[in-house]
């Protein structure tokens, strides 16, 4: 009589067969197509992609990244953003104190530089982005609303770094903005303060989403038809 | 070494900057195997390495160009150069794969399907290690810049509105205010926005060619590199005190004064031609000024459907050739005032001051 004998348990099933595992990953490794397929489906932060694209569309020679470098750049702005507000006072007794004493003070304090160049670097990064569509003939149809989508957060990343610039009340900050708003003062509509620059990062977070939303609704990464 | 340096210094003028990246984009153009071979583009980045190694060794080309928030615009030279070669050779190859009936290299791939786990998050994750640590390299090795704490009644000498928007401040030069910072940025935006709607052309979607929308390209290219990112970079390195022009080389000396001995239009036809001196009304005084600039947005875009446009005007349609040619005139309207400014000292086509109307 052949007694079932329980199979012997490995440190590796202990950890990946445990309740807990289970209940966090639901499918197993992604080597599988049925894996690879689940591991999209299941977590929220890949789910933005498709299962499969094209194979055109993955390389970078393609699409040079810099969409994902925009959106990067702007997940490095709204991170290290708030961890600056905690330290900086936005009005003009505190500002500059407070911008010395995160530069003088703060051993290998980076945030600042993270932001600035960060902010500096995503301007780059859009232009970039909008070049590298441009080339490709990306706006055209079924694109014409995303790219549309895509000029207005152009402009409102110019916006949020112009906002920026006002920050450090030093004399580039009073100046650059001086002569940046006297420009657009000419204009008869906005020509007045507009609202604070968390209102615009709202809108671009969600003008992101629809971004994001119309790639895939419109056909994913372009490609010849 | 001095004398070459002074040459360097007058060659960067504004003109020559201007005529210079558009023969340089025409000359990219039309050629494109050529001018994206490895030859041109090794030589191209080791002539700019070359040119900032020895630049550097001076003292005033330093001064300016190792500003904290100036070397961004030092990264934007290579990297619109770089993926300038990069998109332009993959075009190029592109056009000679069309001209003999095999389609896009991406044409290849574009039914090739790849699970997005593994081939698009690993490189996403790739990229985004990269990127961090090119960041923090930076953040590291350059600290960001603070200067005295504002003053409202101390302005620096050149005030600059931040490096992003130098393009339109340069064209306050030619342009008064509600041109230069209102009416010529809502075009670009606008053009922008208008650009899939006008272009009617079905080809080039989704890969990288020249050959298939040579028009469409050019004008972007135009557009992008020379009247934008060229003049961010004279607007960042060029302009110095009072937004004169300096060299590279040149020390920003505030007592450097370019006599301004600009001349309107109407000074030009009434005093100077005429000998008459101004007329009174307003609208015989300005009359060809004005007429000057109807005739360039009425009467040009139905000339020109006729002769130079021919063939856009019948694919475009009505409409869509009205909204294009009016874009494309507004674009041309810079260059156009740079040029007689250059040529003519010409300070305003229409000036009105009595009604802060001046074109």
């Amino acid at each position: 009589m052949a007694v079932p004998t329980k199979p012997k348990s490995s440190p590796k099933d202990f950890i990946f067969k445990s309740q807990i595992w289970k209940s966090i990953f639901r499918h197993g490794k992604p080597n599988t197509h049925r894996n690879r397929t689940l591991v999209m489906l299941s977590n929220v932060f890949l789910h933005l992609h498709p299962i499969k694209v094209r194979k055109s569309g993955v390389a970078l020679s393609y699409t040079w990244c810099m969409g994902g470098a925009t959106f990067f750049l702007f997940l490095v702005e709204v991170i290290t953003g708030i961890l600056l507000m905690f330290y900086y006072r936005p009005t003009p007794q505190y500002a500059y104190t407070d911008i010395m004493q995160l530069r003088e003070d703060v051993s290998f304090g980076v945030m600042r530089e993270l932001h600035r160049w960060g902010a500096h670097a995503m301007v780059i990064a859009v232009w970039l982005h909008m070049y590298r569509v441009f080339l490709t003939g990306s706006y055209k149809p079924p694109r014409e609303f995303n790219w549309n989508v895509g000029v207005i957060l152009l402009v409102l990343t110019l916006l949020l770094s112009f906002t920026g610039y006002l920050l450090p009340w030093d004399q580039l900050a009073i100046w650059a903005v001086t002569v940046g708003s006297n420009m657009a003062r000419a204009h008869p509509v906005i020509g007045h303060e507009g609202p604070g620059s968390p209102l615009v990062t709202f809108v671009v977070t969600i003008l992101i989403a629809v971004h994001f939303w119309r790639v895939r609704k419109d056909g994913g990464i372009s490609g010849p038809l | 070494m001095e004398s070459i340096k002074h040459l360097i210094d007058r060659l960067s003028s504004p003109q020559i900057l201007f005529f210079g990246s558009l023969v340089i984009l025409v000359l990219f153009l039309v050629n494109l195997r050529r001018s994206t071979s490895w030859k041109v583009i090794l030589g191209s980045f080791a002539a700019l390495a070359a040119f900032y190694a020895w630049a550097l060794m001076d003292k005033n080309f330093r001064s300016i160009v190792l500003v904290p928030d100036n070397v961004p615009i030092t990264l934007l030279l290579v990297l619109v150069m770089f993926f300038t070669f990069l998109g332009f050779r993959k075009a190029a190859a592109n056009d000679v794969r069309i001209g003999k009936g095999l389609g896009p290299a991406e044409k290849d791939e574009t039914d090739l399907r790849v699970f997005v786990w593994p081939d698009l998050v690993y490189v996403e994750f790739i990229c985004l290690i990269l990127l961090t640590v090119i960041l923090v390299a930076w953040a590291i090795g350059l600290q960001a810049p603070l200067e005295p704490p504002a003053n409202p009644s101390k302005s620096p000498n050149p005030s600059k509105a931040p490096w992003y928007f130098l393009g339109l401040q340069e064209m306050l030069v030619y342009y008064d205010p509600w041109i230069a910072g209102v009416l010529l940025p809502g075009m670009i935006i606008m053009g922008l926005m208008a650009l899939p709607y006008i272009d009617p052309n079905p080809k080039g979607n989704g890969y990288y060619t020249f050959k298939e929308r040579p028009f469409a390209i050019s004008m972007f290219m135009g557009g992008f590199l020379v009247l934008w990112v060229s003049l961010i970079i004279l607007g960042t390195f060029l302009r110095g005190p009072n937004w004169n022009f300096f060299g590279p080389f040149e020390q920003w000396r505030i007592e450097k004064v370019e006599p301004l001995l600009n001349v309107n239009l109407s000074e030009y036809i009434w005093v100077k031609w005429m000998g008459v001196g101004l007329p009174k009304s307003i609208l015989v005084r300005e009359g060809f000024g004005i007429l000057g600039v109807i005739f360039y947005f009425g009467a040009l875009p139905p000339i020109l459907a006729f002769t130079a446009f021919k063939k856009l005007f019948r694919q475009m349609g009505w409409i869509r050739y009205n909204v294009m040619a009016f874009l494309f005139l507004m674009m041309m309207a810079l260059p156009i005032k740079m040029l007689l400014r250059w040529s003519f000292n010409l300070k305003y086509i229409v000036y009105i001051p009595e009604y802060f109307f001046n074109i």
